[in-house]
């Protein structure tokens, strides 16, 4: 996609609470901060710890002013939950780019069943792995990604989560 | 000097980052969204902070250390100030000597609220100064400039946000505002000013309008409201978030944007509305600006009513410079929140439902029993009317319905606001007796597992004195007061209380599941601690 005469990147990752939905946004915000864009993240917190649906906007640019992104005009929509496309996508803009769990799932499989395939992914690092499949898209350098994945996760899991980063780097895409 | 240059903050942590930075002495609050994680920052970045048990209690609080000469921050949500309303009103009279600066977290669209009030009113109701950070960086400067304010004026300063600059990250560069640092408090008698008899608070009034009237003429030059000329077709006058909605939808228009919206810069106003051809006040909310600003005559167009309802964003400003009121979309519906598995509200509920009791309810996690499959929950207004409400309907209803009223309350919310309801239930019982649920969970939970009194831990989490709700029901004079941990025992005092026309509290105690690592964590460490304090003193 060419993105030179777009001044702002627009994403919205999505989700269900305690899936990491804000922690991935919290990672990419930080990473396109490090790289030196103007960058704005929301969320709503509140009800939405106790398992509803949760979202975040995340945008970067030369300049960026309003935190939230214009509903139909997010380049990339970032779904952590099977159930949770359908209610997403009106935020998505024509020709934009989704990245969700059907990605990583087989047809009918839950989330669960990746903590037993053979993949450095699982039920707790899939959205970091989701990371690195925007991360194909959107150009930020390599080490503000590294960098913004350990500021925002504890040390234990620094290793396992960057391999389920760069695992998500060799991912296709699906398109809308 | 300890500034970074570059950060990227939410406006929470942007207000904690100033506060030290401006060297307040004492931080304190009640937790509520999205004020929460100020204090929490404020905390962890050094300062000494703490949780009170009420906004009341913390604004009083906060009231003393200025009064002493100390800088001071208390942090509430938007309906936190209805409870500390009482100390805020007189304190504009009272002024302070040593900054005083409290924040008001609105919840335009209530993302978890229970009301969408707009607290700009508040500021000119009680007539204390008002700032309205946009963003990040405004919310750290607007905050060290606060205490500048406060001390200059003598008043107490209401920082007003709301949920999209609280909980929205951008970059913050901290250096650059420089304020005096605060002087060593020191108490200095002055009954006029500190005593408000009716003898000292009339000449006090007089005195709070007459600095208020000298306020507005400071600030047409106070710098903290922003002209931006551009077009001299269309001119817009906004604040807070707004702006920067507007700055996108609208990029060609001139713009006044307000930083201090109270006193409001009418001087300032008027000439902006001259300058332009057609002038739009842009404000999320209640017709705050447009009120205040026709009032002097100013000539603006406000929003149609279908605007003040819920958040703005870069669309409904679009919709709004265009006049268009056609319905908007209806973003489709996502996945409610609801109690979470293994969640010790679940099986209260569903015995409650069992005994088909009417439930005056109160805030909380728990507010989500009202949601499938429990619907459980027949009201719920504000922090601590379980108690009251269910006494009210015990008073008026026939007596077979009367008997199934049960008042449903959290720990938290009980230290807050139940106590006084306690009181007056064994004052005035209602003919039918009547019975309080108490759902001990060992936390704030819904606002992210803050400590409480009732925890014992303080806001850091270290022990302190804890304050047990068994022995206070007990001295208040509750004739039956149960404590139970498991479903069943909890069904056999619940059908016990409902059989007797006597005063019965159950105090159901069960840890929050999602609490419950932490609390061990923090229990632990205690153990530890006393530990190692023993083995010193043997």
């Amino acid at each position: 996609m060419d993105m030179s005469n777009r001044k702002i990147t627009n994403i919205v990752i999505a989700g269900l609470g305690g899936q990491g939905v804000i922690r991935a946004a919290n990672i990419l915000a930080e990473a396109a901060f490090l790289a030196g864009y103007d960058v704005k993240q929301s969320e709503i917190h509140g009800m939405s710890q106790r398992g509803g649906s949760v979202s975040s906007d995340v945008r970067f640019g030369t300049q960026v002013h309003s935190p939230m992104v214009p509903i139909g005009e997010a380049d990339y929509l970032m779904v952590l939950h099977p159930t949770q496309v359908d209610n997403n996508l009106y935020m998505l803009r024509e020709g934009g780019v989704l990245i969700s769990t059907r990605m990583i799932l087989e047809e009918g499989k839950d989330l669960e069943s990746l903590d037993a395939d053979n993949t450095p992914l699982n039920s707790r690092n899939f959205n970091v792995g989701l990371l690195g499949v925007l991360a194909r898209h959107i150009q930020l350098p390599e080490d503000a990604w590294i960098s913004a994945i350990r500021k925002h996760l504890p040390e234990k899991v620094h290793e396992q989560n960057i391999q389920a980063f760069s695992y998500g780097k060799t991912l296709t895409p699906s398109c809308t | 000097m300890l500034q970074e240059s570059r950060q990227l903050l939410n406006g929470n942590e942007a207000v904690a980052l100033a506060a030290l930075h401006a060297g307040v002495c004492l931080g304190t609050g009640y937790p509520g969204t999205p004020s929460t994680e100020i204090l929490e920052n404020f905390s962890l970045l050094g300062g000494k902070a703490q949780w009170a048990p009420n906004e009341k209690v913390a604004y009083e609080v906060g009231l003393g250390v200025a009064f002493g000469g100390g800088r001071m921050l208390v942090t509430m949500k938007h309906v936190g100030v209805n409870v500390a309303a009482d100390p805020l009103f007189t304190s504009a009279y009272t002024g302070v000597r040593g900054g005083f600066v409290f924040i008001s977290a609105d919840d335009p669209g209530m993302a978890s609220s229970q009301n969408e009030q707009d607290n700009r009113r508040y500021a000119r109701a009680a007539g204390v100064l008002m700032l309205e950070p946009a963003d990040a960086q405004e919310a750290y400067e607007y905050t060290m400039r606060a205490y500048e304010i406060s001390e200059a004026w003598r008043l107490p300063v209401m920082i007003r946000m709301t949920t999209r600059v609280c909980h929205s990250k951008s970059v913050v560069r901290p250096s650059g505002v420089a304020i005096k640092p605060p002087e060593p408090p020191h108490f200095v008698r002055d009954f006029a000013s500190l005593v408000m008899v009716p003898a000292f608070a009339r000449p006090a009034h007089r005195r709070l309008r007459e600095k208020l009237a000298r306020a507005e003429e400071w600030n047409e030059q106070s710098g903290l409201n922003r002209k931006i000329m551009k077009s001299e077709e269309l001119g817009i006058i906004t604040s807070g978030v707004s702006f920067h909605h507007v700055c996108e939808a609208a990029p060609e228009a001139s713009l006044l944007k307000l930083g201090m919206t109270y006193p409001l810069p009418m001087q300032t106003i008027k000439k902006f509305i001259e300058s332009v051809k057609r002038c739009v006040v842009i404000e999320e909310g209640d017709p705050y600006l447009v009120e205040a600003i026709r009032y002097e005559g100013g000539t603006v167009d406000g929003k149609p009513d279908m605007y003040r309802f819920g958040e703005l964003n870069v669309s409904r400003v679009r919709r709004i410079l265009n006049g268009d009121t056609s319905p908007e979309p209806v973003p489709p519906r996502g996945k409610p929140p609801q109690l979470c598995q293994g969640c010790p509200h679940r099986m209260t509920f569903a015995v409650m439902k069992k005994y088909d009791c009417i439930v005056s309810g109160d805030i909380g996690c728990y507010t989500l029993s009202v949601l499938p499959p429990f619907e459980t929950m027949d009201s719920c207004v504000c922090m601590g009317a379980s108690v009251t409400v269910g006494l009210g309907l015990r008073h008026a209803l026939p007596p077979e319905e009367a008997k199934r009223v049960v008042s449903v309350i959290g720990d938290s919310t009980f230290v807050h606001s139940g106590l006084t309801g306690i009181a007056e239930m064994v004052y005035n019982p209602p003919p039918t007796g009547h019975v309080v649920v108490i759902l001990d969970n060992g936390t704030t939970a819904m606002t992210g597992m803050q400590e409480h009194p009732g925890t014992g831990r303080t806001l850091d989490h270290q022990p302190t004195n804890k304050l047990s709700f068994e022995r206070v029901l007990e001295a208040m004079g509750v004739p039956n007061v149960t404590v139970t941990d498991s479903p069943p025992a909890f069904e056999d005092a619940l059908k016990a209380a409902l059989e007797r026309n006597e005063l019965s509290v159950i105090i159901m105690r069960r840890t929050c599941r999602l609490a419950e690592p932490k609390i061990q964590l923090y229990e632990k460490a205690a153990a530890k601690c006393e530990q190692q304090n023993n083995s010193q003193n043997e």
